[in-house]
């Protein structure tokens, strides 16, 4: 592949400092969040407006080379790696807020705005934008889209694709269409919904129009301990049951509590299981249905439980949970987070086996996970220093994707297949189904340019090298989950 | 080859038709396979009547929140699906697209392909089951889906209001749906003078009067003269949406169209219907939904023009799309270039659908043309 009379044509686009070639520039854009892929692209560009991807997207198409669209490069999955001789569509500088209409309750932004931005522009009319990814701080807009990505919150309201209307898209070829609109309803084939979760293999969005909701009144957190992982399952299942429908439903095992003590010092209760419900709503409501929590949570016998009533009480019991992840990082010097589904009846199944994977393979897997919706997030422990530790770590990952193919769940709930679990999608979906996703990709990107490589299994896996976590995260700044 | 379910919709499903394509009744191709109340998930066969769904969850206290309509008139999970319907229940936690998590469908090389799963959260591979609702059956045949489900409120209140002018009713309608309170719907419609609003809650009964309360006042603030505002309880009350949902309000033999759009163009639409041949109407999710009752004159005067023609191309002037459920459906004028000759008939009216998007899609999915083209 001859890159270089794209480069050319870019160059007549792009000012140097927008158009990256040298090693030295293209460092930075290496991996994502998932660093043990690294791959260096032939050039970076750097567009400020949607005219310029456009074109990129076009030139890209008639000198047949692939692009990959960035966002900040948080995918846990390796969705923004760049493809080797390709082009990365970084869209950082995309970031305008175009309209905010509190009336109509949406917002339209350009795909490189942050997540954490609109309900900060949006909280004066007293809205807010649902989805909150733990990297909402950094995490784009576009990367939500492609991943549809989801939070601890969205058990009540969904996730990324509950929350867009419609779009605004450069298909693989440059050509550009709109896709949904603006109002909640629409006629035809959900177009904006099918466009979600397609991990950049349909085009790049240009312009995004988001559902905004009113923030909630009021929120009740509890925090309930228990002896064992299996009693935490339980009151779930009890809360559940009671026809009660809680914004969150969180739990974090033994290991995990432990990472957040020493990572966060979040001053949880020493205890195998801790459970986190909240409640959100409006305040009587809120306070009825609070009342009938706790007599449910009463009844399940846990050790201990902490109410909080005030913000304050309630950003200390989230401080732990939301710090988990980032803080297991202090109990062992690499870990991998896995995300996979199971029914949430098979919760308990689940746990067990991958207790039993986890005591085999001699490698500590803590666990923290959105119980409400069975998502599971086990993070494996390894020191990557050590000579096959990172591939024995995978291994256990992969066991645990089965694991839960088996139980009849997912293989990812929030963090996309990317490059990461290509070889398991396939797993979970047979020969035709594989064929179909095949050839609608083929149909909407007749030459494979958009994120060549990713989500679809292709021939050979990239090797992997061990890097660490993500630099921000390592600071500090973003949490997994 | 065309699907028909429970022939609710006969405007999609039981239109003449001048080519020979072939009508497939699936409303056969009925039954639950799997219902995990603990799971809030059931899988169900596409011609299982929603209103035989319904009853079955509701023995667990749960139901779909979306109000699926027309369940009274026989509609089907498939049909109700592939017409991309959710009803006034909608507004509070997202529409069958949101609830729709799973389905089995048959393309249009005659294979049968699963699409989605059946756990709640799932972000693997495309996403199918969003693809299928409002495909009316043009991109493949339904077979089986699999839904999520929530409990549902152990009570329901409505607040009525009714306000001498439209523009009264927006401003009402502005501050309910921003103001903090959990709506599960927003309906309103013109009455016999003026407009009346209704908006309901719902949740653990102890605290309703409470909660229907603040909502009477926001109601009130949000406007200079209201007239009488009134609440509904218990079954007088799931009677009014239940006449929502079965689309009771319509009258007898007219159409039935419905026009997604935003409160923001509301006024305008009225202007534009003010001088048009409408019947009646009701506005839905909150100023998000229109449905338009349209006289189903099916054999018109000479040099009449017919009725869904004329709405064809009031809703071109508006920039909006309809879709025609009920009644004859009758474009008669070319949409684009050519797509359709003069005359034909298409339930599909006003702007565009296709875009460059969905014909890729649909040349993957039927490369040979088994279905209704877009
Ligand atoms: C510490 C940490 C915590 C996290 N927590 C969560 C969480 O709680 N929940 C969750 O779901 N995820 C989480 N993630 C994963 C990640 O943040 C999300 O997947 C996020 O949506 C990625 O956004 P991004 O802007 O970084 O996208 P990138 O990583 O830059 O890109 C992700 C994918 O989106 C594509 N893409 C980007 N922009 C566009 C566009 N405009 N059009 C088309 N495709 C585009 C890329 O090609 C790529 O395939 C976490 C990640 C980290 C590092």
């Amino acid at each position: 592949m001859n890159v270089h009379p794209l480069i050319e044509a870019l160059s007549r686009i792009y000012e140097t400092d927008r158009l990256l070639t040298r090693p030295a520039q293209l460092m930075a854009y290496e991996s994502d969040a998932l660093t043990a892929f690294q791959q260096r692209p032939a050039a970076v560009v750097i567009p400020q407006d949607r005219a310029e991807v456009i074109e990129t997207v076009r030139l890209c198409h008639e000198h047949n080379v692939p692009f990959v669209a960035r966002g900040s490069g948080t995918s846990l999955s390796g969705g923004s790696l760049p493809i080797a001789e390709g082009i990365v569509i970084a869209l950082n500088r995309l970031d305008r807020i175009l309209r905010l209409d509190a009336e109509e309750r949406i917002a339209v932004v350009e795909p490189g705005v942050i997540n954490l931005k609109v309900s900060e522009a949006a909280k004066p009319y007293g809205l807010y934008y649902a989805p909150d990814p733990s990297s909402q701080s950094i995490c784009t807009i576009g990367g939500n889209v492609a991943f549809n990505s989801g939070g601890a919150h969205c058990l009540k309201y969904g996730m990324t694709s509950n929350h867009v209307l419609g779009m605004t898209v450069a298909l693989p070829d440059g050509e550009v269409v709109e896709l949904g609109g603006e109002s909640l309803e629409g006629v035809g084939p959900d177009l904006p919904g099918f466009f979600v979760g397609s991990e950049g293999l349909f085009g790049v969005a240009l312009e995004i129009t988001l559902r905004l909701l009113p923030i909630p009144q009021t929120y009740r957190t509890v925090l309930a301990a228990y002896d064992t992982l299996h009693a935490a399952g339980d009151a779930v299942t009890a809360v559940v049951a009671s026809g009660l429908l809680p914004g969150a439903i969180e739990i974090m095992d033994a290991l995990a509590i432990k990472a957040a003590e020493v990572g966060a010092k979040a001053g949880y209760p020493t205890a195998p299981a801790l459970l986190i419900v909240e409640l959100e709503g409006e305040e009587s409501a809120v306070e009825a249905e609070f009342a009938q929590l706790m007599q449910l949570i009463e009844e399940t016998a846990p050790v201990e439980v902490r109410m909080a009533q005030t913000a304050d009480e309630r950003a200390r019991i989230w401080k732990g949970r939301k710090a988990a992840f980032s803080a297991v990082g202090r109990l062992a010097p690499d870990y991998i987070v896995q995300d996979g589904v199971v029914p949430r009846s098979r919760l308990g199944d689940a746990l067990a086996e991958i207790d039993r994977l986890s005591a085999g393979y001699g490698i500590e897997v803590a666990n923290v996970f959105h119980a409400g919706d069975g998502n599971l997030h086990p993070l494996i422990l390894f020191d990557g220093r050590e000579e096959g530790a990172l591939e024995r770590a995978e291994e256990l990952a992969g066991e645990i994707l089965e694991l839960c193919v088996e139980l009849g769940g997912s293989i990812t709930g929030e963090h996309g297949v990317g490059m990461e679990k290509r070889a398991f999608l396939p797993k979970m979906y047979g020969p035709l189904e594989m064929q179909a996703m095949e050839d609608v990709r083929r149909s909407v990107d007749s030459r494979s340019l958009s994120n060549r490589g990713k989500m679809l299994p292709v021939g050979e896996a990239e090797s992997l090298t061990h890097a660490g976590p993500h630099p921000l995260e390592k600071a500090g700044v973003i949490f997994r989950e | 080859m065309r699907v028909r379910g429970g022939g609710s919709k006969p405007a999609l499903s039981l239109r003449s038709c001048q080519d020979n394509a072939e009508t497939l009744d699936l409303s056969g191709l009925k039954g639950v396979i799997d219902y995990q109340p603990d799971e809030y998930t059931f899988t169900a066969r596409a011609g299982t009547r929603v209103a035989d769904m319904a009853a079955l969850l509701a023995e667990e206290g749960q139901y779909l929140p979306f109000d699926p309509p027309l369940a009274e008139r026989g509609a089907t999970l498939g049909g109700t699906v592939a017409a991309g319907l959710s009803g006034a229940g909608r507004y509070r936690y997202g529409g069958i697209r949101d609830f729709l998590i799973g389905i089995r469908f048959v393309d249009g090389r005659g294979q049968e392909i699963r699409g989605g799963g059946t756990v709640v959260k799932n972000a693997a591979g495309f996403d199918f089951p969003k693809l299928f609702v409002g495909s009316l059956g043009r991109l493949g045949i339904l077979t089986e889906l699999t839904f999520k489900v929530f409990p549902q409120p152990a009570a329901f209140a409505t607040v009525a209001a009714e306000f001498d002018g439209l523009s009264d009713l927006l401003g009402a309608l502005n501050a309910v749906t921003r103001s903090a309170i959990d709506l599960h719907a927003v309906d309103f419609a013109p009455a016999k003078e003026g407009w009346t609003l209704w908006v309901r809650i719902g949740g653990l009964p102890t605290v309703l009067q409470e909660r229907a309360q603040a909502l009477q006042s926001v109601v009130s603030t949000g406007v200079g003269r209201t007239s009488r505002l009134s609440l509904y309880r218990e079954q007088e009350e799931g009677n009014l949406w239940k006449t929502a949902r079965s689309m009771r309000w319509l009258t007898e033999g007219a159409g039935l169209v419905r026009i997604p759009l935003t409160p923001q163009r509301i006024p305008a639409v009225e202007e534009a219907l003010s001088g048009a041949n409408a019947t009646t109407r009701r506005y839905s999710v909150g100023g998000n939904l229109l449905w338009l009752g349209w006289p189903d004159v099916s054999a018109p005067e000479e040099g009449e023009r017919e009725a869904p023609q004329d709405l064809h191309c009031l809703l071109l002037d508006l920039d909006l799309q309809g879709i025609q459920l009920i009644g004859r459906a009758r474009r008669g004028i070319a949409q684009g270039k050519g797509d359709y000759g003069e005359g034909e008939e298409s339930p599909l009216l006003g702007r565009q659908l296709q875009n460059a998007f969905l014909r890729r899609i649909a040349a993957a999915l039927d490369p040979e043309g088994r279905f209704e083209p877009w």
